[in-house]
């Protein structure tokens, strides 16, 4: 981390960089073979997740030589943007919300049947 | 027991976690060894993020809110090519020529800091042109989806906010990969015509540049391609 590669900018064998391309089209590639194999629940989102995060790990850290930055530097720009997950998480519980006012009160009028179906499906999500 | 920091020539630390609070503490400049330029384009790029999380976020939202369908993507944006059904073979081409365009990008900073001026301008080329297709490919993906009834306000398949999503973070990201081709290009004549061996003064500025200019660049490239990762995984495969 400490800062070597300063005096002459950031200089590293072109190697390194072509191993990174070549891993990002294998990443790549590997996303897109997730929707191609039709994987569904849990192994799509957390595959799709892994190599999503991967591929942005690579990309920073070489790419733009994040690796090779001061510590003031790389806090300073990568621990905000990691706060915004606290955001998703706000949005989730406000997203649930909305989608359960409108369950109730845009679906249940015209077919009541959906309501109790509805009904007991938040309960369970709420339990 | 750490070994004390190696101590900067103004007497402050500089690396790790004591460098850290070094730079923070200090009533000079925070990012020591780090230009202004870089930082500045760092900050911009973080800036960026939270425009980019923020389209993501309301994307997130409104797909968790909706109660209609929402639209297979696998489907929407798969093409028929010579008579054969290819999920997604679009997004994934999209996605390889602009990760290419990263790799060539990060070769071109490394030959700019050799002094390379020829290879240097050369890869900043080959890079605009990945950009340039991506946009190609993109505006052909807008016409086909245009074609078939998507409009910011509905589509075919379900969900109206799935057309005022597409169009706002596909058409944003467009935005800045075409800003920076023009941007490639631009510091690529510069490179080309030897520019910062002269010293020669930019015409806005009136400085004179150095060849960190292409790795600033490059920043902004990476980080075009950077978003597109994330589009990639919740807009397309999700």
């Amino acid at each position: 981390m400490a800062s070597t590669a300063q005096q002459e900018g950031q200089q590293h064998p072109i190697r390194l960089y072509l191993v990174v391309w070549g891993w990002l089209f294998i990443l790549s590639a590997c996303s897109y073979l997730v929707d191609v194999l039709h994987l569904e629940g849990y192994l799509r989102w957390s595959l799709i997740l892994l190599f999503m995060v991967l591929k942005a790990g690579l990309i920073v850290a070489i790419f733009m030589h994040m690796a090779w930055e001061r510590l003031a530097l790389t806090y300073a720009i990568l621990l905000p943007a990691v706060l915004v997950l606290v955001f998703v998480a706000i949005m989730t519980f406000e997203a649930n919300y909305t989608r359960y006012l409108r369950l109730t009160w845009f679906e249940a009028v015209e077919a009541p049947e959906a309501f109790d179906e509805l009904q007991s499906a938040v309960g369970e999500d709420r339990s | 027991m750490s070994q004390p920091a190696p101590i900067h020539p103004q007497g402050f630390p500089s690396g790790g976690w004591r460098g850290f609070a070094a730079d923070w503490a200090s009533d000079q400049r925070a990012f020591k060894g780090v230009s202004w330029g870089k930082a500045m384009m760092w900050v911009f790029l973080l800036s960026d993020t939270f425009i980019f999380g923020c389209f993501l976020l309301s994307y997130m939202t409104a797909r968790m809110s909706t109660v209609e369908p929402w639209p297979n993507a696998s489907e929407v944006f798969g093409l028929t090519i010579g008579g054969v059904e290819m999920p997604l073979i679009l997004i994934a081409i999209m996605t390889f020529v602009l990760i290419s365009s990263s790799g060539t990008m990060a070769m071109a900073v490394n030959y700019a800091y050799r002094r390379d001026r020829v290879r240097t301008a050369l890869l900043m080329l080959v890079t605009a042109v990945f950009g340039a297709m991506f946009v190609g490919m993109q505006a052909f993906e807008w016409t086909k989806l245009i074609s078939e009834g998507v409009r910011p306000w509905g589509n075919p398949w379900g969900a109206p906010q799935f057309g005022a999503i597409f169009f706002m973070i596909t058409g944003f990201h467009g935005t800045h990969v075409t800003f920076g081709v023009i941007f490639l290009l631009i510091v690529a004549h510069k490179v080309w015509r030897g520019d910062f061996d002269q010293g020669r003064r930019g015409f806005f500025t009136s400085r004179s540049g150095r060849y960190e200019i292409v790795e600033i660049t490059g920043l902004y490239w990476h980080f075009v391609d950077l978003v597109w990762v994330f589009i990639f995984a919740f807009f397309y495969l999700w």
